[in-house]
Protein backbone atom coordinates (compact mmCIF):
# COMPACT_ATOMS: atom_id res chain seq x y z
CA UNK A 1 0.00 0.00 0.00
CA UNK A 2 1.24 3.50 -0.78
CA UNK A 3 0.85 6.30 1.72
CA UNK A 4 -2.57 7.73 2.35
CA UNK A 5 -2.47 11.08 0.55
CA UNK A 6 -3.99 14.14 2.15
CA UNK A 7 -6.71 15.53 -0.14
CA UNK A 8 -8.04 19.03 0.38
CA UNK A 9 -10.76 21.05 -1.30
CA UNK A 10 -10.04 24.76 -1.64
CA UNK A 11 -13.14 26.71 -2.54
CA UNK A 12 -14.16 30.28 -2.95
CA UNK A 13 -17.83 30.69 -2.04
CA UNK A 14 -19.79 33.88 -2.44
CA UNK A 15 -19.84 36.57 -5.01
CA UNK A 16 -16.58 38.45 -4.75
CA UNK A 17 -14.10 37.71 -7.52
CA UNK A 18 -10.79 37.70 -5.69
CA UNK A 19 -9.18 34.29 -5.56
CA UNK A 20 -5.52 35.21 -5.20
CA UNK A 21 -5.45 34.24 -1.52
CA UNK A 22 -7.12 30.90 -2.27
CA UNK A 23 -4.58 30.21 -5.01
CA UNK A 24 -1.63 31.03 -2.73
CA UNK A 25 -2.93 28.59 -0.12
CA UNK A 26 -3.62 25.91 -2.75
CA UNK A 27 -0.06 26.25 -4.00
CA UNK A 28 1.42 26.07 -0.48
CA UNK A 29 -0.55 22.90 0.31
CA UNK A 30 0.56 21.37 -2.99
CA UNK A 31 4.17 22.19 -2.16
CA UNK A 32 3.64 20.41 1.16
CA UNK A 33 2.80 17.23 -0.79
CA UNK A 34 -0.99 17.35 -0.60
CA UNK A 35 -3.52 16.89 -3.39
CA UNK A 36 -5.54 20.07 -3.68
CA UNK A 37 -8.84 20.10 -5.51
CA UNK A 38 -9.36 23.67 -6.61
CA UNK A 39 -12.91 24.53 -7.58
CA UNK A 40 -12.66 28.18 -8.48
CA UNK A 41 -14.88 31.17 -7.88
CA UNK A 42 -18.52 31.61 -6.88
CA UNK A 43 -19.17 28.21 -5.39
CA UNK A 44 -22.41 27.67 -3.51
CA UNK A 45 -22.32 25.70 -0.24
CA UNK A 46 -24.18 22.90 -2.05
CA UNK A 47 -21.50 22.74 -4.78
CA UNK A 48 -18.73 22.73 -2.17
CA UNK A 49 -20.20 19.89 -0.16
CA UNK A 50 -20.99 17.83 -3.26
CA UNK A 51 -17.39 18.22 -4.47
CA UNK A 52 -16.06 17.34 -1.00
CA UNK A 53 -18.14 14.16 -1.05
CA UNK A 54 -17.16 13.03 -4.55
CA UNK A 55 -13.50 13.87 -4.01
CA UNK A 56 -13.42 12.18 -0.58
CA UNK A 57 -11.41 15.01 0.94
CA UNK A 58 -9.93 15.19 4.42
CA UNK A 59 -10.41 18.93 4.67
CA UNK A 60 -12.17 21.93 3.16
CA UNK A 61 -10.56 25.36 3.11
CA UNK A 62 -12.86 28.28 2.35
CA UNK A 63 -11.71 31.74 1.36
CA UNK A 64 -14.32 34.39 2.07
CA UNK A 65 -13.77 38.08 1.49
CA UNK A 66 -17.32 39.18 0.87
CA UNK A 67 -18.46 39.53 4.48
CA UNK A 68 -20.90 36.65 4.09
CA UNK A 69 -18.90 34.31 6.33
CA UNK A 70 -21.60 34.16 9.02
CA UNK A 71 -24.02 32.62 6.53
CA UNK A 72 -21.67 30.62 4.27
CA UNK A 73 -19.68 28.75 6.94
CA UNK A 74 -22.74 27.61 8.94
CA UNK A 75 -24.48 26.48 5.75
CA UNK A 76 -21.47 24.40 4.64
CA UNK A 77 -21.19 22.82 8.08
CA UNK A 78 -24.91 22.06 8.19
CA UNK A 79 -24.78 20.41 4.74
CA UNK A 80 -21.73 18.36 5.73
CA UNK A 81 -23.67 17.07 8.73
CA UNK A 82 -26.66 16.21 6.56
CA UNK A 83 -24.44 14.17 4.23
CA UNK A 84 -22.70 12.41 7.10
CA UNK A 85 -19.45 14.19 6.33
CA UNK A 86 -19.01 15.78 9.75
CA UNK A 87 -15.52 14.29 10.10
CA UNK A 88 -14.22 16.59 7.34
CA UNK A 89 -11.99 19.34 8.71
CA UNK A 90 -13.24 22.85 7.89
CA UNK A 91 -11.00 25.90 8.03
CA UNK A 92 -11.14 29.32 6.49
CA UNK A 93 -9.45 32.54 5.67
CA UNK A 94 -10.15 35.96 4.31
CA UNK A 95 -11.55 39.06 5.92
CA UNK A 96 -13.20 37.82 9.08
CA UNK A 97 -13.58 40.22 12.04
CA UNK A 98 -12.18 38.99 15.37
CA UNK A 99 -15.55 39.18 17.09
CA UNK A 100 -16.99 36.55 14.70
CA UNK A 101 -14.25 34.00 15.32
CA UNK A 102 -15.55 32.48 18.59
CA UNK A 103 -18.99 31.86 17.08
CA UNK A 104 -17.50 30.26 13.94
CA UNK A 105 -15.30 28.01 16.08
CA UNK A 106 -18.28 27.05 18.18
CA UNK A 107 -20.06 26.00 14.97
CA UNK A 108 -17.16 23.75 14.04
CA UNK A 109 -14.80 25.82 11.90
CA UNK A 110 -11.50 24.51 13.25
CA UNK A 111 -9.18 27.29 12.13
CA UNK A 112 -9.59 30.88 10.95
CA UNK A 113 -6.63 32.55 9.30
CA UNK A 114 -6.66 36.26 8.63
CA UNK A 115 -4.59 38.31 6.19
CA UNK A 116 -0.88 38.09 6.90
CA UNK A 117 -0.93 34.51 8.23
CA UNK A 118 2.11 32.68 6.90
CA UNK A 119 1.36 29.75 4.64
CA UNK A 120 3.60 27.60 6.86
CA UNK A 121 1.21 28.16 9.75
CA UNK A 122 -1.72 26.94 7.66
CA UNK A 123 0.15 23.94 6.27
CA UNK A 124 1.22 22.93 9.78
CA UNK A 125 -2.33 23.36 11.10
CA UNK A 126 -3.79 21.15 8.36
CA UNK A 127 -1.14 18.49 8.70
CA UNK A 128 -1.45 18.27 12.49
CA UNK A 129 -5.27 18.22 12.49
CA UNK A 130 -5.37 15.44 9.90
CA UNK A 131 -2.65 13.45 11.65
CA UNK A 132 -4.66 13.61 14.86
CA UNK A 133 -7.86 12.65 13.12
CA UNK A 134 -6.30 9.65 11.35
CA UNK A 135 -4.68 8.49 14.56
CA UNK A 136 -8.08 8.65 16.21
CA UNK A 137 -6.90 11.23 18.74
CA UNK A 138 -9.47 13.68 20.06
CA UNK A 139 -9.28 17.16 18.63
CA UNK A 140 -8.08 19.95 20.86
CA UNK B 1 -23.13 4.09 5.25
CA UNK B 2 -20.93 1.47 6.78
CA UNK B 3 -17.27 1.39 5.91
CA UNK B 4 -16.40 -1.57 8.07
CA UNK B 5 -15.36 -4.03 5.35
CA UNK B 6 -14.46 -4.23 1.67
CA UNK B 7 -17.66 -6.21 1.12
CA UNK B 8 -19.81 -3.45 2.58
CA UNK B 9 -18.01 -0.82 0.55
CA UNK B 10 -18.59 -2.81 -2.64
CA UNK B 11 -22.26 -3.30 -1.75
CA UNK B 12 -22.52 0.44 -1.11
CA UNK B 13 -21.14 1.15 -4.58
CA UNK B 14 -23.60 -1.25 -6.19
CA UNK B 15 -26.45 0.30 -4.22
CA UNK B 16 -25.60 3.75 -5.60
CA UNK B 17 -24.18 5.26 -2.40
CA UNK B 18 -21.91 8.13 -3.56
CA UNK B 19 -19.91 8.14 -0.32
CA UNK B 20 -19.04 4.46 -0.66
CA UNK B 21 -18.05 5.16 -4.25
CA UNK B 22 -15.85 8.12 -3.29
CA UNK B 23 -14.24 6.21 -0.42
CA UNK B 24 -13.49 3.13 -2.49
CA UNK B 25 -11.87 5.28 -5.18
CA UNK B 26 -9.52 6.69 -2.54
CA UNK B 27 -8.62 3.20 -1.33
CA UNK B 28 -7.92 2.16 -4.92
CA UNK B 29 -5.69 5.20 -5.39
CA UNK B 30 -3.82 4.50 -2.15
CA UNK B 31 -3.46 0.79 -3.10
CA UNK B 32 -5.09 -0.08 0.19
CA UNK B 33 -5.45 -3.87 0.77
CA UNK B 34 -9.24 -3.50 0.84
CA UNK B 35 -9.27 -2.14 -2.69
CA UNK B 36 -8.48 -5.46 -4.34
CA UNK B 37 -11.06 -7.33 -2.30
CA UNK B 38 -13.73 -4.79 -3.20
CA UNK B 39 -12.70 -4.70 -6.88
CA UNK B 40 -12.95 -8.48 -7.01
CA UNK B 41 -16.56 -8.26 -5.87
CA UNK B 42 -17.34 -5.49 -8.36
CA UNK B 43 -15.59 -7.10 -11.32
CA UNK B 44 -18.56 -9.15 -12.60
CA UNK B 45 -20.58 -5.93 -12.74
CA UNK B 46 -18.06 -4.09 -14.92
CA UNK B 47 -17.80 -4.05 -18.70
CA UNK B 48 -21.07 -2.21 -19.32
CA UNK B 49 -20.01 1.42 -19.54
CA UNK B 50 -18.70 2.99 -22.72
CA UNK B 51 -15.28 4.40 -21.77
CA UNK B 52 -14.37 7.59 -23.61
CA UNK B 53 -10.90 9.15 -23.36
CA UNK B 54 -10.26 12.83 -23.96
CA UNK B 55 -6.65 13.82 -24.55
CA UNK B 56 -4.68 16.64 -26.13
CA UNK B 57 -2.17 19.36 -25.38
CA UNK B 58 -2.63 21.66 -22.36
CA UNK B 59 -4.96 24.53 -23.12
CA UNK B 60 -6.83 22.93 -26.00
CA UNK B 61 -10.04 22.92 -23.95
CA UNK B 62 -10.37 19.32 -22.78
CA UNK B 63 -12.14 20.10 -19.49
CA UNK B 64 -14.62 22.46 -21.13
CA UNK B 65 -15.31 19.84 -23.78
CA UNK B 66 -15.89 17.18 -21.12
CA UNK B 67 -18.30 19.55 -19.38
CA UNK B 68 -20.30 20.05 -22.59
CA UNK B 69 -20.24 16.38 -23.54
CA UNK B 70 -21.61 15.45 -20.12
CA UNK B 71 -24.47 17.92 -20.64
CA UNK B 72 -25.30 16.35 -24.03
CA UNK B 73 -25.30 12.85 -22.54
CA UNK B 74 -27.55 13.97 -19.70
CA UNK B 75 -30.02 15.47 -22.17
CA UNK B 76 -30.10 12.05 -23.82
CA UNK B 77 -30.94 10.42 -20.50
CA UNK B 78 -27.57 8.80 -19.86
CA UNK B 79 -25.57 8.98 -16.63
CA UNK B 80 -21.94 10.08 -16.70
CA UNK B 81 -18.90 9.36 -14.56
CA UNK B 82 -15.92 11.66 -15.08
CA UNK B 83 -12.30 10.98 -14.14
CA UNK B 84 -10.09 14.04 -14.62
CA UNK B 85 -6.35 13.50 -14.29
CA UNK B 86 -3.83 16.25 -13.51
CA UNK B 87 -0.10 15.92 -12.91
CA UNK B 88 1.57 15.31 -9.56
CA UNK B 89 4.54 17.56 -8.82
CA UNK B 90 7.72 15.49 -9.15
CA UNK B 91 9.29 17.60 -6.39
CA UNK B 92 6.71 17.71 -3.62
CA UNK B 93 4.41 14.81 -4.50
CA UNK B 94 1.53 17.26 -4.24
CA UNK B 95 -0.87 18.30 -6.98
CA UNK B 96 -3.38 20.95 -7.86
CA UNK B 97 -6.40 19.34 -9.43
CA UNK B 98 -8.27 22.11 -11.20
CA UNK B 99 -10.49 20.46 -13.76
CA UNK B 100 -13.65 20.99 -11.71
CA UNK B 101 -13.31 24.73 -12.34
CA UNK B 102 -14.62 24.18 -15.87
CA UNK B 103 -17.27 21.65 -14.82
CA UNK B 104 -19.23 23.79 -12.41
CA UNK B 105 -22.39 23.58 -14.51
CA UNK B 106 -22.56 19.87 -13.74
CA UNK B 107 -22.97 20.47 -10.01
CA UNK B 108 -26.11 19.23 -8.32
CA UNK B 109 -26.91 16.53 -10.87
CA UNK B 110 -27.08 13.10 -9.21
CA UNK B 111 -26.58 11.51 -12.64
CA UNK B 112 -23.02 12.83 -12.73
CA UNK B 113 -20.04 11.87 -10.57
CA UNK B 114 -16.77 13.76 -11.00
CA UNK B 115 -13.50 12.61 -9.54
CA UNK B 116 -10.14 14.38 -9.86
CA UNK B 117 -7.01 12.23 -9.83
CA UNK B 118 -3.33 13.06 -9.59
CA UNK B 119 -0.87 11.05 -11.71
CA UNK B 120 1.23 10.13 -8.64
CA UNK B 121 4.36 9.56 -10.68
CA UNK B 122 2.89 7.84 -13.74
CA UNK B 123 4.15 9.19 -17.04
CA UNK B 124 1.67 7.91 -19.61
CA UNK B 125 -0.93 10.65 -19.13
CA UNK B 126 -3.02 8.73 -16.58
CA UNK B 127 -2.44 7.58 -13.02
CA UNK B 128 -1.57 3.93 -12.36
CA UNK B 129 -4.92 3.48 -10.62
CA UNK B 130 -7.03 5.17 -13.32
CA UNK B 131 -8.24 1.99 -14.99
CA UNK B 132 -9.30 0.53 -11.62
CA UNK B 133 -11.07 3.76 -10.69
CA UNK B 134 -12.89 3.56 -14.03
CA UNK B 135 -13.98 0.01 -13.15
CA UNK B 136 -15.51 1.26 -9.92
CA UNK B 137 -17.54 3.88 -11.83
CA UNK B 138 -18.51 1.24 -14.39
CA UNK B 139 -19.74 -1.10 -11.66
CA UNK B 140 -21.61 1.79 -10.03
CA UNK B 141 -23.71 1.88 -13.19
CA UNK B 142 -22.62 5.04 -15.01
CA UNK B 143 -23.52 4.63 -18.69
CA UNK B 144 -20.56 6.62 -19.98
CA UNK B 145 -17.24 7.23 -18.26
CA UNK B 146 -15.29 10.20 -19.60
CA UNK B 147 -11.58 10.03 -18.82
CA UNK B 148 -9.67 13.29 -19.23
CA UNK B 149 -5.90 12.83 -19.38
CA UNK B 150 -3.24 15.30 -18.27
CA UNK B 151 -2.29 17.85 -20.88
CA UNK B 152 -0.60 15.45 -23.27
CA UNK B 153 2.10 15.86 -25.86
CA UNK B 154 3.32 13.06 -28.05
CA UNK B 155 4.07 10.16 -25.75
CA UNK B 156 1.13 10.07 -23.35
CA UNK B 157 -0.81 7.34 -25.06
CA UNK B 158 -1.96 5.11 -22.16
CA UNK B 159 -5.49 6.36 -22.65
CA UNK B 160 -5.85 4.35 -25.86
CA UNK B 161 -5.50 1.16 -23.83
CA UNK B 162 -7.94 2.21 -21.14
CA UNK B 163 -10.70 3.80 -23.24
CA UNK B 164 -12.89 2.27 -25.94
CA UNK B 165 -13.02 5.53 -27.86
CA UNK B 166 -10.26 8.13 -27.72
CA UNK B 167 -10.90 11.74 -28.65
CA UNK B 168 -7.77 13.75 -29.47
CA UNK B 169 -8.42 17.46 -29.01
CA UNK B 170 -6.52 19.91 -31.17
CA UNK B 171 -6.90 23.63 -31.43
CA UNK B 172 -5.77 26.09 -34.09
CA UNK B 173 -2.22 27.31 -33.95
CA UNK B 174 -0.62 24.25 -32.42
CA UNK B 175 2.27 23.29 -34.67
CA UNK B 176 2.50 22.86 -38.43
CA UNK B 177 1.81 20.04 -40.88
CA UNK B 178 4.85 18.08 -39.84
CA UNK B 179 3.54 17.78 -36.29
CA UNK B 180 0.58 15.97 -37.75
CA UNK B 181 2.63 13.18 -39.30
CA UNK B 182 4.77 12.47 -36.26
CA UNK B 183 4.05 9.30 -34.38
CA UNK B 184 2.27 9.26 -31.07
CA UNK B 185 -0.84 10.93 -29.85
CA UNK B 186 -2.41 11.56 -33.27
CA UNK B 187 -2.24 7.87 -34.04
CA UNK B 188 -4.46 6.93 -31.13
CA UNK B 189 -7.37 9.14 -32.16
CA UNK B 190 -10.69 7.50 -32.94
CA UNK B 191 -12.27 10.92 -33.23
CA UNK B 192 -10.60 14.32 -33.62
CA UNK B 193 -12.06 17.44 -32.09
CA UNK B 194 -10.70 20.69 -33.48
CA UNK B 195 -11.74 22.91 -30.61
CA UNK B 196 -11.81 26.72 -30.52
CA UNK B 197 -12.90 26.39 -34.14
CA UNK B 198 -14.07 30.01 -34.20
CA UNK B 199 -10.43 31.07 -34.17
CA UNK B 200 -8.29 31.81 -37.16
CA UNK B 201 -6.46 28.78 -38.46
CA UNK B 202 -9.12 26.20 -37.60
CA UNK B 203 -9.61 25.26 -41.24
CA UNK B 204 -5.90 24.72 -41.82
CA UNK B 205 -5.74 22.50 -38.71
CA UNK B 206 -8.59 20.45 -40.17
CA UNK B 207 -6.82 20.29 -43.54
CA UNK B 208 -3.55 19.15 -41.93
CA UNK B 209 -5.37 16.37 -40.09
CA UNK B 210 -7.25 15.33 -43.23
CA UNK B 211 -3.97 15.09 -45.13
CA UNK B 212 -2.44 13.00 -42.39
CA UNK B 213 -5.42 10.65 -42.48
CA UNK B 214 -5.18 10.43 -46.28
CA UNK B 215 -1.58 9.23 -45.90
CA UNK B 216 -2.84 6.36 -43.76
CA UNK B 217 -4.63 5.02 -46.81
CA UNK B 218 -8.08 3.53 -46.83
CA UNK B 219 -9.25 0.00 -46.44
CA UNK B 220 -12.85 -1.06 -46.69
CA UNK B 221 -14.36 -1.53 -43.26
CA UNK B 222 -11.62 0.39 -41.49
CA UNK B 223 -12.66 3.26 -39.25
CA UNK B 224 -11.48 6.63 -40.51
CA UNK B 225 -11.37 9.05 -37.57
CA UNK B 226 -13.82 11.87 -38.22
CA UNK B 227 -12.73 15.46 -37.58
CA UNK B 228 -15.31 17.49 -35.70
CA UNK B 229 -15.09 21.25 -35.26
CA UNK B 230 -16.20 22.44 -31.83
CA UNK B 231 -16.39 25.63 -29.84
CA UNK B 232 -16.70 24.00 -26.44
CA UNK B 233 -17.22 27.22 -24.51
CA UNK B 234 -20.52 27.70 -26.40
CA UNK B 235 -21.31 24.02 -26.82
CA UNK B 236 -21.11 24.34 -30.63
CA UNK B 237 -20.41 21.07 -32.41
CA UNK B 238 -20.53 19.02 -29.22
CA UNK B 239 -23.73 17.07 -30.02
CA UNK B 240 -22.06 16.17 -33.32
CA UNK B 241 -18.93 15.06 -31.45
CA UNK B 242 -21.01 12.88 -29.15
CA UNK B 243 -22.79 11.35 -32.16
CA UNK B 244 -19.42 10.35 -33.61
CA UNK B 245 -18.29 8.87 -30.30
CA UNK B 246 -21.46 6.78 -30.23
CA UNK B 247 -20.96 5.80 -33.86
CA UNK B 248 -17.45 4.64 -33.05
CA UNK B 249 -18.75 2.50 -30.22
CA UNK B 250 -21.31 0.91 -32.56
CA UNK B 251 -18.53 0.29 -35.06
CA UNK B 252 -16.40 -1.45 -32.39
CA UNK B 253 -19.30 -3.58 -31.32
CA UNK B 254 -20.51 -4.54 -34.79
CA UNK B 255 -17.05 -5.32 -36.15
CA UNK B 256 -16.08 -7.52 -33.21
CA UNK B 257 -13.29 -5.12 -32.31
CA UNK B 258 -14.84 -4.36 -28.95
CA UNK B 259 -14.40 -7.96 -27.80
CA UNK B 260 -10.91 -8.01 -29.28
CA UNK B 261 -9.96 -4.78 -27.52
CA UNK B 262 -11.34 -6.09 -24.26
CA UNK B 263 -9.21 -9.22 -24.56
CA UNK B 264 -6.10 -7.16 -25.30
CA UNK B 265 -6.75 -4.98 -22.30
CA UNK B 266 -7.41 -7.99 -20.10
CA UNK B 267 -4.20 -9.64 -21.28
CA UNK B 268 -2.15 -6.53 -20.39
CA UNK B 269 -3.85 -6.28 -17.04
CA UNK B 270 -3.40 -9.93 -16.21
CA UNK B 271 0.27 -9.90 -17.20
CA UNK B 272 0.85 -6.81 -15.07
CA UNK B 273 -0.83 -8.49 -12.11
CA UNK B 274 1.18 -11.69 -12.60
CA UNK B 275 4.36 -9.64 -12.75
CA UNK B 276 3.41 -7.82 -9.57
CA UNK B 277 2.49 -11.03 -7.72
CA UNK B 278 5.65 -12.84 -8.78
CA UNK B 279 7.85 -9.92 -7.83
CA UNK B 280 6.23 -9.64 -4.42
CA UNK B 281 6.52 -13.37 -3.79
CA UNK B 282 10.12 -13.46 -4.93
CA UNK B 283 11.17 -10.45 -2.86
CA UNK B 284 9.45 -11.95 0.17
CA UNK B 285 11.44 -15.15 -0.27
CA UNK B 286 14.86 -13.45 -0.22
CA UNK B 287 17.08 -13.36 2.85
CA UNK B 288 16.84 -10.02 4.68
CA UNK B 289 19.34 -7.68 3.08
CA UNK B 290 19.96 -9.96 0.10
CA UNK B 291 18.56 -7.49 -2.42
CA UNK B 292 20.65 -4.68 -0.92
CA UNK B 293 23.78 -6.84 -1.22
CA UNK B 294 23.07 -7.36 -4.89
CA UNK B 295 22.40 -3.66 -5.39
CA UNK B 296 25.76 -2.78 -3.82
CA UNK B 297 27.65 -5.35 -5.84
CA UNK B 298 26.08 -4.23 -9.11
CA UNK B 299 26.63 -0.55 -8.28
CA UNK B 300 30.33 -1.26 -7.62
CA UNK B 301 30.52 -3.16 -10.92
CA UNK B 302 31.40 -6.40 -9.11
CA UNK B 303 28.44 -8.05 -10.81
CA UNK B 304 26.38 -7.12 -13.83
CA UNK B 305 22.64 -6.45 -13.41
CA UNK B 306 21.64 -9.18 -15.90
CA UNK B 307 23.43 -11.95 -14.02
CA UNK B 308 22.22 -10.53 -10.72
CA UNK B 309 18.58 -10.64 -11.84
CA UNK B 310 19.01 -14.18 -13.21
CA UNK B 311 20.61 -15.31 -10.02
CA UNK B 312 17.94 -13.74 -7.81
CA UNK B 313 15.09 -15.21 -9.84
CA UNK B 314 16.50 -18.71 -10.12
CA UNK B 315 17.93 -19.04 -6.65
CA UNK B 316 15.30 -16.85 -4.96
CA UNK B 317 15.06 -17.63 -1.26
CA UNK B 318 17.66 -20.36 -1.24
Amino acid sequence: MTEEKIRILIAKPGLDGHDRGAKVIARALRDAGMEVIYTGLRQTPEMIVEAALQEDVDAIGLSILSGAHMTLFPRVIQLLKEKGLDDVLVFGGGIIPDQDVPELKRLGVRGIFGPGTSTDTIVEFVREEIRRHRAGEPRQ
Amino acid sequence: MSRSSPEQLAQGVLAGDPRALARLISLVEDEHPWARAALAILYPRTGRAHLVGITGAPGTGKSTLVNEMAKVYRRRGLTVGIVAVDPTSPFSGGAILGDRVRMRELAGDPGIFIRSMATRGSLGGLARATSDVVKVLDAAGYDRVLIETVGAGQAEVDIAKTAHTTIVVESPGFGDDIQAIKAGILEIADVFAVNKADREGADSTVTALEMMLDLNGTEPGRWRPPIVKTVAIRGDGVPDLVDWVEAHHDHLRDSGLLAHKEEERTRDELLALIQHELTQALLASLRPGELDEWVRRVARREADPYAAAQSIVHRGGR
